[in-house]
């Protein structure tokens, strides 16, 4: 029997993802066993004229990392989506955006100019920026168009499944080849196209073993300005927690090494929008009555798009700032 | 989701919408709105003839959900649910749009209003399909009422109910019952006097066995729902045993500190640091002033006279504040007003000229137990040869209070006849801006205090001075005013100057509305649940409210709305049961991970955490449905039924589908 056919891409995104499907171990033989890589840029020579080639439906499955941030991570979404039987939005760039979200509080042109001119260290008084199109004496050269909007790969193609993570956890991919392998040698069935898989019902604190109480915060802290409590709710100690408004299945592991979650598994089942969520949950628990406090403590808060979007703006309700 | 056939009933409220909304119009697009299949258009919906188009549509055309474009939920929400359900639709399938207060009343391009109305109505045709059919939580009721306040309106409203043989329990934060109104000489317009009347109802309430009187006291904190309410009162430490203390006034006889002003006095006459606030108080009972008394505040009173004055021995300097708990079935709150604080108009002097002195201070001046015997005279002890009485002073200005406090013309009226029959000879001038004589009998005393001989001065005084500019003034007050009947700037001499001060909410009328949970109108005043049709209820059910804490009012104004307020109490606590809405929130165990953050914030007490479960639980008897624990949760794990995600981002979509 011919082995399934794999493949992999690497959007706009960090590589983290790439990474974390070696984070397999010795499980990538296994994959090995069962799949054809027919594409994988970051560890074997494709050519996109390769897959361009291969018939509709050709690839059984593709983990699709990265955001939709230019041109050619359009062009190859649009590509990978009708090879693939299997499209898989795969971390948090291609399910909510991801942290090159954030990029949507600025447009292209504001980015560049940040880039290329305004960084101390930058020396371009000619202000030089790079040209999508250059002609060299050996022909025309060209990169790809950088878009103002960062998107999701749902907000560009049709996606069957989403994969939350930044990047996902290896036992929870591990878990999700096992049933895809299944259920393409027809051991077992897909989910329902459309499902978030690879996460637990509940949220973060579900799997957090820290001691939760009531709530009450008087002002907000970051971890390096003071010893949280081991044992304690970081929520509780002050610290932003994305941990309610973050679906569980990465077994809380940066709260049992005292980190705050990030919210990189994005919201829960049933949550529209993580940050506005998350901004709901922390109003409701500032503890302080009159509306000159409130205010003071607000603004402890750092950084609140970064803090409660650091994942989620291109996904949300806001999408981005108006350019 | 099934095929759902929407009914879309609108109502032009006579000229109120249709004046405004293009009623056809929205009709006719309404017809074509997805699941719709019916839409009408009536003059008065909420009328019979109105409410029979729904239900006969239900039981003809088979109508399964039904959306009524009208006016506000709270204002016929319950009638069109209630017919709804007449006609074999469960009431929750139906929704109101409000297309009146939310739309035509604040529209003025009636473009925009027709366009308006119909996003309105767009978000309720959206959101129908997903409505979920509730029935009606029934919780027991307690019998027992709470009134707040002991002025007349609370003592009236306690009186009543005690009557039906409920039990009342009446919180009084002064040390004796009676308000303002014992502090009156007379009453207008019959000039009945205030303590004739009023000391009867005072004992009654004191002596009755249904009444349970705990004045010194304070309400701190009400939780629980419509026939369900628990309330802390904190009982303040008088440092008496009101057990054995007999009111003999004895201790404040003997007293050394003597020269406190006295609050019941307005600051005219002085009490002892242990008081009696005047000899009709019930209970009657001694206080000790924590703030004045030696013993207390200096811990050091070397004869302590009040103890050895004391035959039973009442005297308990250790006595603490005491928080007594209760439960009530309902609350009638009667806390009453303070009287604006005249103060603030400088350009009339009060505080820094003698004899210019406030409405409430005149009263007692009048009054024949007052700290001047009941002789009108000026600080000097002389009798006013000349008295100037101004009218809205701090009302009707829109750099004070905007409205009318109702009272102040009639109880000016009332002084000037006061005047004139204690001091024939002093002339009398009113300086009104226009004499509001609305009551029963109240015209007549205006016309009966013209021929009295009073000046009525058409104007509203722009100074009261004591700068004299001839011989006729020097020493005395001026009052500046035009009188604009005469088209003349006059200069009145004075030798007292009685400021009419309007009626102020209390100074904390807002953190007890918030205590309770209901709230306060722009001007101050406890917020009524409808300005006409439920002038006595608040918006939070089992909570009803009578006499000045809602808007100035006279005294029979404020007897028959405490009267009212005693019958809505009692439509209510005379029950075993009461239905109580079914749109609480409800936490799936499956889904909740058990963070604790919803649990500390109810504030109704209703969720608690099941630690077998790791979850939170909602408390069904104890959810009111505020939805805090909903917009809390990080998880959208409390939902609340009627109020569902998804039935609100469908209104979302509805209204920007337009």
């Amino acid at each position: 029997m011919s082995k399934f056919k794999f493949a992999m891409y690497w959007a706009g995104s960090c590589g983290g993802c790439e990474i974390a499907l070696l984070e397999i171990q010795a499980k990538i033989i296994e994959v090995d066993q069962n799949y054809d890589v027919v594409f994988w840029p970051a560890a074997a020579d494709f050519k996109y004229k390769d897959v361009e080639g291969y018939d509709d439906g050709y690839i059984d499955v593709c983990l699709f990392n990265g955001c939709i941030r230019n041109s050619e991570n359009e062009h190859l979404a649009n590509l990978l989506r009708a090879k693939s039987k299997v499209l898989v939005a795969f971390g948090a760039c291609a399910t909510m955006g991801g942290i090159p979200g954030l990029a949507n509080l600025s447009s292209a042109q504001e980015i560049k100019d940040l880039v290329y001119t305004q960084t101390p260290s930058v020396d371009n008084p000619d202000k030089v920026y790079p040209q999508e199109r250059f002609t060299v004496p050996e022909g025309e050269l060209d990169l790809p168009h950088m878009y103002d909007t960062v998107k999701t790969l749902e907000q560009t193609v049709d996606v069957d499944y989403f994969m939350p993570g930044c990047p996902p956890e290896a036992h929870q991919i591990a878990g999700v080849l096992d049933v895809v392998t299944a259920a393409l040698k027809g051991e077992g069935e897909l989910p329902p196209k459309g499902a978030t898989i690879g996460v637990a019902p509940k949220s973060c604190c579900d799997e957090c073993e820290r001691v939760k109480d009531e709530k009450k915060i008087a002002g907000f802290r970051r971890i390096w300005e003071f010893f949280p409590d081991r044992e304690k709710c970081l929520l509780e100690q002050g610290v932003i927690c994305m941990g309610p408004a973050t679906a569980a299945g990465c077994g809380a592991r940066c709260t049992s090494v005292g980190m705050a979650c990030r919210g990189c598994y994005g919201p829960p089942e049933g949550v529209v929008d993580q940050g506005a969520k998350m901004l709901s949950t922390l109003a409701s628990i500032i503890d302080a009555p009159d509306p000159d406090e409130i205010a003071r403590i607000a603004a402890t808060v750092p950084d609140p798009v970064g803090t409660f979007y650091r994942f989620g703006l291109a996904s949300s309700l806001l999408r981005r700032a108006r350019v | 989701m099934a095929e759902e056939k929407i009914g879309v009933y609108i109502c032009h409220c006579g000229t109120n919408i249709g004046g405004k909304v293009d009623v056809e119009e929205v009709t006719k697009w309404a017809a074509t709105q997805p699941n719709v299949a019916v839409a009408r258009e009536y003059k008065y919906m909420c009328s019979d003839p109105g409410q029979d188009l729904i239900k006969n549509d239900i039981k003809e055309l088979g109508i399964t959900r039904a959306v009524v474009a009208a006016c506000s939920p709270t204002m016929h929400e319950p009638t069109f649910r209630k017919a709804a359900s007449d006609g074999g639709l469960n009431p929750y399938l139906l929704q109101m749009a409000n297309i009146r207060e939310h739309c035509s009343w604040v529209t003025i391009d009636p473009v925009a209003a027709t366009a308006k109305a119909k996003r309105i109505l767009s978000a309720q045709i959206h959101r129908l399909p997903l409505n979920e059919p509730l029935e009606p939580i029934e919780v027991p009721v307690n019998h027992d009422v709470l009134v707040v306040g002991g002025g007349i309106a609370g003592i009236e409203a306690a009186l009543k109910l005690s009557a039906t043989g409920k039990h009342v329990t009446l919180v009084e934060r002064n040390p004796s019952i009676g308000g303002h109104m014992a502090m009156f000489d007379k009453t207008f317009p019959t000039l009945d006097c205030a303590a004739c009347i009023l000391t009867p109802k005072m004992s009654a309430l004191g002596k009755d066995p249904n009444i349970t009187l705990m004045a010194y006291s304070e309400v701190e904190y009400v939780e629980g729902y419509v026939g369900n309410f628990t309330v802390k009162v904190r009982k303040k430490a008088r440092y008496v045993n009101t057990d054995i203390c007999t009111g003999c006034g004895a201790c404040q006889e003997a007293c050394v500190v003597r020269k406190v002003k006295s609050e019941f006095d307005q600051g005219l006459g002085f009490r002892s640091a242990i008081y009696i606030p005047f000899a009709q108080a019930v209970p009657l009972r001694a206080t000790i002033d924590p703030a004045k008394c030696l013993t207390l505040s200096k811990g050091k009173c070397k004869q302590q006279t009040c103890v050895s004055a004391c035959g039973p021995g009442a005297i308990d300097f250790e006595q603490k504040d005491e928080v007594v708990e209760l439960d009530v079935g309902a609350i009638i709150m009667a806390t009453g007003f303070e009287l604006w604080d005249a103060a603030q108009e400088t350009r009339y002097g009060y505080g820094r000229l003698d004899n210019v002195i406030t409405s409430l201070e005149f009263e007692r001046i009048s009054n024949a137990s007052g700290p001047t015997g009941g002789e009108i005279v000026c600080k000097n002890g002389e009798a006013p040869k000349s008295v100037v009485i101004l009218h809205c002073v701090g009302s009707r200005d829109q750099n004070y209070q905007e409205f009318c406090s109702r009272v102040c013309c009639m109880y000016s009226l009332k002084f000037s006849h006061l005047i004139k029959e204690h001091l024939p000879e002093t002339e009398v001038y009113e300086l009104y801006i226009d004499m509001r004589c609305f009551g029963k009998n109240y015209e007549e005393f205006y016309r009966r205090l013209m021929d009295e001989g009073v000046n009525f001065v058409r104007g509203r005084a722009a100074e009261v001075t004591d700068v004299a500019l001839s011989p006729d003034e020097e020493g005395r007050l001026v009052v500046k005013t035009e009188d604009t009947l005469l088209g003349i700037v006059r200069r009145i001499p004075a030798d007292m100057v009685i400021l009419s001060a309007g009626l102020s909410p209390a100074h904390d009328a807002k953190e007890v509305s918030q205590i309770f949970g209901f709230g306060c109108s722009a001007n101050g005043f406890y917020l009524e649940r409808h300005p006409k049709l439920e002038p006595v209820a608040t918006v939070t059910d089992g909570i009803f409210i009578a006499g000045c804490c809602q808007y100035p009012k006279d005294i029979p104004d404020t007897v028959a709305q405490a009267g009212a307020a005693a019958a809505g109490v009692l439509g209510l606590v005379d029950n075993d049961t009461v239905k109580v809405e079914p749109t609480i929130s409800y936490i799936d165990p499956e889904k909740c991970s058990g963070c604790h953050i919803c649990v500390g914030l109810c504030p109704h007490n209703a969720i608690q955490y099941n630690e077998e479960k790791n979850a939170a639980e909602v408390i069904e008897a104890a959810c009111k449905g505020c939805g805090v624990c909903v917009s809390a949760c990080g998880s959208n794990v409390p939902q609340q039924r009627g109020y569902l995600d998804v039935q609100i981002f469908a209104e979302i979509e509805g209204a920007l589908a337009v």
